[in-house]
């Protein structure tokens, strides 16, 4: 039987875990691929990196991390944060991730999708959303795109983008809500299910958990196929276990290998 | 012994030659692990691993770069009765014909044709992406002592075609899908995942590590 996917998500600066992970005994909490190897023994189904590197001289450590991880870890990576050429994806995945993630690069020019599908393959080409509620005046509430961490509103239609970068290639979509995004008051469910219902590809919900019961939410009502999550893991409030033993007393297919 | 991953230009070659190194490191006398993109290597290795991600035509086109590789492989396999892993798309590969956008004659070793998945449930994604239990068909040196079926181990999948084999004896294991999906096949000494057990965490390390044993 098909499964229900939890991954953790781990925001790397420089080559160090933001803010460091608490939840086992590391030598190096602040070490990325410790904390990968950490997550792949305790049975994610799959894990995230996200760089937040600012600088373009230091985007080659994030190489090493991805490298050191592959090395390490027998499970699928996905990278995302600066991704914006093809020469990008290349090197990530030549170093050992198996999907990258596309933001920005994408809404500036949705071509970049095509051209990314069309030379690695749709499997591996994730588009990033995020979006956040907008009420218009006289109109009805909307999803738009936000870019520079939820700052930058473009004004475009979450739920035609979505539409627009699977027609274009996607694979797969990361959808996070920028409302929910830190509040852990749970995932923006009626966004997660108005996107999970109008692409074919898999949604991955993401931004707000607080609960293990907002991880169910996720998928039973935001009809997403996996979840995303970081503090809850990181900080050791849930294990990987826990969360996915709850999803399945609340009757989801998971993954429970030893 | 030696083991050569050919190296064709597919994305997962260092995963998968990695998940290789590791497996063979669990095993009494380790083999030696190779990635090769030299036809002579490929012909004298003691097994082959074809990996591969991507669309069929154009790993296909990848292979056939390599002057004399398709040659290679198939006398290894064919006529020295070597041990062939084929690994997603290399799986695929092992195919008479692919039918991803375009139609590609694959190796033909197992006969039928690469079509794209089609759940019955329409609200299940495309790809096939994330874990999914394996129902065994037959067994299988290479699937000993690992627990399959519905409350057995997961394999992970990433893909939207499947090689729906015109023999069932070729088939070892399926995985649900909405409908039936083509997760192993196996034919006299070649076997093919369609998952990636270079990515199935522990299970898929017992798997390799099974081949690297497996002497036909």
């Amino acid at each position: 039987m098909f499964k229900v996917r939890v991954i953790p998500c781990l925001d790397v600066k420089d080559g160090r875990v933001v803010k460091g992970v608490n939840f086992v005994d590391l030598r190096d909490a602040g070490d990325p691929v410790e904390a990968a190897i950490a997550y792949d023994a305790a049975g994610a189904d799959e894990l995230c990196f996200l760089d937040i590197t600012a600088t373009h001289e230091n985007r080659g450590t994030m190489l090493d991390v991805v490298r050191r991880t592959a090395e390490a870890c027998f499970m699928p990576l996905t990278v995302g944060g600066g991704v914006r050429t093809v020469d990008d994806i290349r090197t990530l995945l030549k170093s050992g991730a198996d999907k990258v993630s596309i933001n920005s690069a994408a809404v500036s020019r949705r071509e970049f999708v095509k051209e990314a599908a069309e030379k690695f393959g749709d499997q591996c080409i994730v588009v990033a959303i995020d979006a956040k509620r907008v009420t218009r005046a006289g109109g009805s509430d909307r999803w738009e795109i936000f870019t520079h961490g939820g700052r930058k509103a473009t004004g475009i239609d979450a739920i035609e983008y979505a539409q627009e970068v699977v027609s274009l290639g996607a694979g797969e979509i990361l959808l996070t809500s920028m409302d929910r995004d830190g509040t852990r008051q749970g995932f923006d469910i009626p966004l997660t299910r108005a996107i999970a219902d109008s692409i074919k590809v898999p949604v991955i919900a993401s931004g707000g958990v607080g609960n293990l019961d907002h991880l169910v939410d996720g998928i039973r009502n935001g009809h997403a196929t996996a979840v995303l999550a970081a503090s809850i893991f990181h900080f050791g409030e849930f294990t990987i276990r826990e969360a996915k033993e709850h999803m399945e007393r609340a009757g989801l297919p998971m993954r429970l290998d030893p | 012994m030696s083991v050569a991953i050919i190296d064709y230009g597919s994305g997962n070659l260092h995963s998968a030659a990695k998940a290789f190194e590791r497996a063979a490191r669990s095993l009494e006398t380790p083999d030696r692990i190779v990635v090769t993109r030299d036809p002579d290597v490929v012909f004298r290795a003691d097994r082959i691993v074809l990996p591969g991600v991507g669309a069929f035509a154009d790993c296909r086109k990848g292979l056939d770069a390599l002057d004399g590789m398709v040659q290679a492989m198939t006398e290894a396999v064919r006529d020295k009765a070597r041990p062939f892993f084929g690994i997603c798309v290399g799986m695929q590969l092992m195919a008479t014909r692919g039918k991803e956008n375009v139609v590609t004659d694959g190796l033909n070793w197992i006969a039928g044709d690469v079509e794209r998945i089609t759940p019955r449930d329409e609200s299940l994604k495309i790809p096939h992406m994330g874990w999914n239990t394996l129902d065994l068909l037959r067994e299988h040196p290479v699937l000993e002592r690992l627990p399959l079926g519905p409350k057995g181990r997961h394999a992970y999948f990433v893909h939207s075609y499947h090689l729906h084999a015109a023999n069932e004896a070729d088939v070892l294991a399926r995985a649900d899908y909405g409908g039936p999906v083509t997760a192993i096949v196996a034919k006299d000494t070649a076997i093919g995942t369609q998952f990636h057990p270079e990515k199935s965490q522990r299970f898929g390390l017992a798997l390799i590590a099974n081949f690297l044993k497996w002497k036909p």
